[in-house]
């Protein structure tokens, strides 16, 4: 029931929200209607948290062993969570902004907030190839109608890039459709399938393609800091701190209980390209001088981490990465708040042009720095469980170079350290100038969507417990089903 | 007669319907040369059939229908070829009508 | 919630233990209040909250000290801070005689420091006034955390937090991108050290499954561990400390530090923070014990960086250089006595280190503030005559940490001096240079700055002045203490039981016993004393009237400290910004994003090029018509066989 109306709400308020023409009326309606999902899913998470109210089954493709049905595991609680708390974020954030065609706008925003939830929740992987592709759709239209100047050219590579992906996923999916032995898509059959290491190894690369491609993994990346550039910020905070997850999300729910050999035969080979990767990123984030290009590449230092933490494959990684998608979708969304005020206020992103802005906004400048900091993963703040947890199960992983892994990967920790202190420096701090002379200190919306981000932060950083406990279960089932590929590989 | 001989008179036949289609550049000869094309097949078919029901005969079976089908396709063949040449005279006439030539490089607006 | 487990004493006095989280507490309170409430608040609020908690706090440590002294230890358990699978880190703290002593001298040097940058920073706006204090309250919290936390992962918690308020106050002042740029580096550097801190915490817990002080070093979880385990771990926490602590290689980010404010010099850069990593390798001396290699390592860097440093500070002409310097090289000397097997000795030297150069720092500020913020020795002089307080509590500064007895120096200086002699005669030769290079530069400093004549602007001269009351008063407590501080360690050969203070951190520092004979000791302390006074008889020959001259030849190399900057800046920042360049604009652009651009370039000429081939002549049609069809009954023909 829960998972149904998460799933429909947003698609059903969406769908009215084509039809109201009011500029003001319209955003407040997707506000009221995202908050409204954040509290359906909020209720999901405290006291209708039985599986009868989470999970749903109905009819859909009978005659191709495909049904609508929906689960709600740990792992995707969270993730809703995250969804249905980045919206509200979003519109807060944006209150003060004015878009053409506001109604379409909104409307294509809350589609795909239904497109990535029902990704989270579908357990039917006809259902889930149906809403990743569901979730891309508004989001192709939303930065090429409200993009920025190369809009089209960009987002013609976002689309491309991500279609590719999908279809590669696809062959996968009827691959290992194929192989159930009752011929369904459902997700119990896909994990009954038989198959060896070795006849897994095509299926485990063209979904992790797919995945890699939407989180975005290095090489696969170059879509990402144009697509970041470009598309409208609000967008862009939905697609970097929710649309990546869906990735990863992937590799949680359907690569590795599946594809559970050859994940665990190719783990070196995925820690070690998105080890490079982060490194890689990080060297480019200490070289950028537009602001919204550096987020992005540290963007994607931090999703290789998040990548290096799951094909850790033991509970101290994959934990990690849970709390830390859920860290990284919050401190990115404040990052994009910050960079998007400062560019409205301004009128320029790169960072050679500002500076001195703590003298105009401090509060502006407190919430950055806090912000930042979370971002390098500061101790007490919700990015240090995380990254603690992975490098704890790096070093501790059965990975043969753990330990070079470990400190290879640190190394981009303190280039992140490097890169992050010299945005600070050079937005933040100096002298002002002739364009940060008149800057304003952030409005009061703004201040509301950081102010509940720093008590996210906090929070999670001080006591990360319950999120950790919310995701156990599905890490546990992970790190069981890998303990047996273990075994058998070592007799 | 050998059925070698046939075989060789239809391909040479063929060969020179061939040759004609892709070297001439009037029309109709070009729908001649077709034509000859067809009627290398139909001399094949017809000897082949002969032949089968020659063999059939031979072998004792004196109520045997062997070989009948091809005789049958070149009745097709021969309906099929009348209908075309109507339909390509036609083209070839309200082409000669409109350029002044049945000069087929004169024809290229396929690509468009 | 609450647990007790570990010591020994009453229930009642276990429980009340339990309330030491009001220690780091108040002064977390203080940073709230003061950060929350800065353009709301004025001065005398500010800094009253700032102060008062710390003196609560201060009051609460003693407290604490004392229960501790009646033998009275405990772990404090609050809450799981993480719990997954098997690991289990809790939010712990643990109060024994070592983190009860740090107590003491954070929260009481604290305080002292806290009053002086009551007065010191006055001429700030209100605002930045009130930040300035927050920061400062944080770090004091941060700093408790780092002493008081049960666990490694506490500590680190606290360790980073340190890190943090120090990279906040180096560039307090932070329209100067100079002093923006000296923060971040000294951040940076330091989380160099964090990593290889935070591999050796991952490092116990692949091999031990816990991180807890009181599980780590028990006999049966240490002999678990392969002596190659050992050396790992301990080798990584060293290079964590040499970041915090500034050691070779990672100490050139404590000179820079200088750039804030100097109350925080004094507090952060050289009472408290840099001697986390002492006090971290105190706390595992267990760990350290068991791994001989790595100890030797520690005390020949430490060496070399006591050495090192010294030979700087002779050429600075930066007051607070030559102190930052000075910083390093006495750091330099308790990562020695570490190496030695000395733990008391280093944590001895901590405290008296904490005295004289907290001292001298505000000391040194106070000439700052009387200049008018100039810095540069070679423009002062003579300033003995209108700065009386500041002039006698430096000099006691100086002596005390030139170590002549009985001032507190000594007595650690002796006692560092001692366990190198022990160790290695060498050793002990090279650190007792050190020594006297330090007298030289700290009486060279002395004298350049307060002795002769005066050799600033006529406006400086004019605006010369003792400092008020809440600056010199923190000084005289600090040259009393500076003075007396040594008397907790009287080495034995004087009077036996005189070493309060190794009795004190017996329970928790195991030594192995050193016995030298008395007239060595005699000797050695002899040896260093009359030498010691020879180098100040030395520098006051030289210096008392101290006439400007440009550095030449190896002064100049000196001067720029060993050129170890423009090293470190040419062997890895440029590298690195190469490399970031050259991936910028040559690989992600070219390579990466021109394979993928490329692809969709090759499928749109492929397309246009497989056009032509769609003439529109009938003739090509029926040519390729055919070509094909000869193609396809080859091919045909050839798979049938």
């Amino acid at each position: 029931m829960i998972s149904l109306l998460l799933i429909l709400l947003p698609l059903l308020t969406g769908l009215a929200a084509f039809f109201i023409k009011d500029e003001k009326l319209v955003r407040t309606w997707a506000l009221l209607t995202s908050l409204a999902t954040l509290v359906v899913s909020i209720l999901g998470l405290c006291c209708m948290n039985d599986t009868k109210y989470l999970e749903y089954e109905c009819e859909w493709l009978p005659s191709l062993g495909a049904s609508f049905s929906l689960k709600m595991d740990g792992a995707a609680q969270l993730l809703c969570l995250l969804n249905t708390i980045a919206y509200p974020l979003v519109f807060i954030a944006g209150w003060d902004k004015t878009y053409k065609n506001a109604k379409n706008f909104f409307a294509l925003m809350l589609f795909a907030q239904a497109g990535i939830m029902g990704v989270f929740l579908a357990a039917d992987a006809l259902l889930f190839y149906f809403f990743w592709e569901l979730a891309l759709i508004p989001m192709y239209f939303l930065c090429s109608q409200w993009g920025g100047e190369k809009r089209i050219a960009v987002t013609f590579k976002f689309f491309i890039y991500t279609f590719v992906g999908s279809l590669l996923m696809l062959i996968s999916i009827l691959y290992l459709y194929g192989q159930t032995p009752d011929h369904s898509f459902s997700i119990e059959s896909f994990y009954n399938i038989n198959l060896t290491s070795k006849q897994q190894s095509l299926p485990f690369w063209l979904m992790f393609v797919a995945f890699a491609v939407k989180m975005p993994i290095f090489p696969l990346h170059t879509w990402q800091p144009d697509t970041y550039e470009q598309a409208p910020t609000s967008t862009t905070m939905i697609l970097s701190g929710v649309m990546v997850k869906m990735g990863l999300f992937g590799l949680i729910r359907w690569l590795f209980p599946v594809i559970t050999g050859a994940s665990f035969m190719w783990g070196d080979v995925v820690t070690l390209i998105a080890i490079i990767g982060m490194i890689y990123a990080s060297l480019i984030a200490l070289r950028q001088d537009d602001l919204k290009r550096l987020v992005a590449y540290s963007s994607i230092a931090h999703i290789g981490l998040l990548c290096v933490g799951m094909f850790t494959q033991n509970a101290s990684g994959m934990q990690g990465v849970m709390i830390q998608m859920f860290s990284h979708g919050i401190n990115i969304i404040g990052l994009w708040i910050v960079v998007d005020w400062i560019e409205r206020k301004t009128g320029t992103r790169k960072m050679s042009e500002l500076g001195g802005l703590a003298q105009k906004a401090p509060a502006l400048t407190m919430f950055f720095v806090i912000i930042a900091l979370a971002n390098i993963a500061l101790p007490l703040t919700n990015a240090f469980v995380g990254e603690f947890l992975i490098f704890n199960g790096l070093l501790g992983s059965f990975t043969q170079y753990y330990v070079w892994y470990t400190v290879l990967a640190g190394i981009s920790i303190i280039l992140g350290a490097a890169y992050t202190l010299r945005m600070i420096r050079k937005v933040a701090y100096g002298e002002t100038n002739e364009i940060t002379a008149s800057v304003k200190d952030i409005s009061l919306n703004g201040r509301l969507a950081l102010g509940i981000i720093v008590v996210l932060i906090l929070a999670a950083g001080i006591y990360p417990q319950p999120i950790l406990d919310l995701t156990s279960g599905v890490t546990d089932s992970l790190v069981d089903k890998f303990d047996i590929i273990r075994k058998a590989l070592l007799k | 007669m050998p059925i070698n001989y046939y075989i060789f008179l239809s391909l040479a036949l063929f060969c020179i319907g061939i040759v004609g289609v892709l070297t001439r550049r009037n029309a109709i000869i070009i729908f001649m040369c077709i034509e000859l094309m067809l009627n290398a097949v139909n001399l094949l078919l017809v000897a082949f059939s002969k032949m089968h029901y020659n063999a059939a005969l031979l072998a004792g079976d004196a109520a045997t229908t062997a070989g009948t089908d091809g005789q049958l396709f070149v009745f097709f063949i021969m309906v099929v070829a009348a209908a075309e040449v109507s339909v390509g005279l036609a083209i070839i006439v309200m082409m000669y009508r409109n350029i002044h030539s049945v000069d087929v490089n004169f024809l290229n607006r396929l690509k468009h | 919630m609450t647990r007790s487990d570990g010591g020994c004493g009453d229930q009642i006095m276990q429980n009340a233990l339990q309330m030491v989280y009001l220690i780091p507490l108040l002064p977390l309170l203080g940073f709230l209040i003061n950060g929350l409430g800065r353009k709301q608040l004025s001065k005398p609020a500010i800094s009253l909250i700032g102060c008062g908690t710390l003196l609560v706090s201060f009051a609460l440590s003693i407290w604490v000290f004392l229960q501790v002294k009646g033998g009275n230890v405990h772990t404090a358990h609050y809450f799981d801070f993480i719990s997954v699978g098997k690991l289990n880190i809790p939010f712990a703290f643990k109060i024994d005689q070592l983190s009860s002593l740090f107590l003491l001298i954070i929260t009481g040097v604290g305080f002292l420091i806290h009053v002086y940058s009551s007065s010191y920073m006055q001429e700030e706006k209100p605002e930045h006034f009130g930040r300035y204090f927050s920061y400062l309250n944080l770090f004091i919290f941060s700093m408790l955390l780092l002493v008081m936390g049960a666990n490694f992962v506490v500590m680190f918690i606290g360790w980073e937090g340190v890190g943090l308020c120090s990279y906040l106050l180096i560039g307090f002042w932070f329209k100067k991108q100079e002093y923006n740029k000296a923060a971040s580096k000294a951040f940076i550097m330091n989380r160099i050290g964090d990593l290889a801190f935070l591999i050796a915490i991952f490092w116990l817990i692949a091999k031990l499954g816990t991180v807890s002080f009181d599980e780590v070093f028990t006999a049966t979880n240490l002999a678990k561990l392969k002596t190659f385990d050992i050396t790992v771990i301990t080798l990584l926490l060293f290079v964590g400390a040499t970041g915090k602590s500034a050691q070779i290689p990672l100490y050139t980010w404590l000179p820079d530090a200088m750039a804030g404010p100097t109350p925080v010099s004094a507090l952060i850069h050289a009472a408290t923070m840099v001697t986390a990593g002492i006090y971290m390798i105190a706390r595992s001396n267990i760990l350290y014990s068991l791994a001989p290699f790595t100890m030797d390592i520690i005390a020949y860097i430490g060496l070399a960086t006591a050495l090192l440093a010294a030979t700087i500070a002779l050429k600075q002409n930066d007051i607070k250089k030559v102190l930052a310097y000075s910083t390093v090289s006495q750091l330099g000397f308790m990562f020695l006595a570490l190496g030695c097997g000395a733990y008391t000795a280093a944590v001895f030297h901590v405290m008296t280190h904490a005295f004289f150069k907290a001292l001298l720092f505000l000391g040194s500020g106070s000439v700052i503030h009387a200049m008018g913020g100039e810095q540069d020795i070679r423009n002062m002089g003579g300033l003995s005559k209108k700065l009386k307080i500041t002039f006698i509590t430096f000099l006691i500064g100086c002596i005390a940490i030139a170590g002549i007895p009985p001032f507190s120096g000594f007595f650690s200086k002796d006692a560092i001096l001692l366990s190198a002699f022990i160790k290695n005669p060498v050793l002990y030769g090279v650190a007792l240079f050190a020594a006297l290079l330090t007298a030289f530069y700290m009486f060279r400093l002395l004298f350049t700055t307060f002795s002769g004549k005066f050799r600033g602007t006529h406006e400086q001269e004019h605006h010369l002045h003792e400092s008020p009351p809440a600056m010199t008063i923190p000084l005289i407590v600090l040259a009393i203490l500076a003075i007396i501080g040594g008397f907790v360690g009287i080495p034995e050969v004087f009077i036996h039981g005189g070493d309060k203070l190794g009795e004190f951190l017996s329970p928790v520092i195991t030594e192995q016993e050193h016995h030298v004979s008395h007239s060595t000791e005699y000797m050695l302390m002899g040896l260093s004393t009359g030498l010691v006074i020879a180098m100040i008889i030395f520098a006051w020959s030289k210096f008392r009237n101290y006439q400007r001259s440009e550095a030449t030849g190896f002064g100049k190399v000196l001067e720029n400290k060993w050129y170890v900057d423009e090293f470190y800046d040419a062997a890895i920042v440029k590298p690195i910004k190469k490399a970031g360049t050259f991936f910028n604009q040559v690989f992600d652009n070219k390579v990466i994003d021109g394979i993928v651009n490329g692809v969709g370039r090759l499928l749109h000429y492929g397309s246009r090029q497989l056009r032509l081939v769609q003439s529109g002549q009938a003739g090509s049609y029926i040519l390729l018509m055919v070509i094909s069809m000869v193609v396809i009954f080859v091919i045909q023909f050839f798979i049938r066989k």
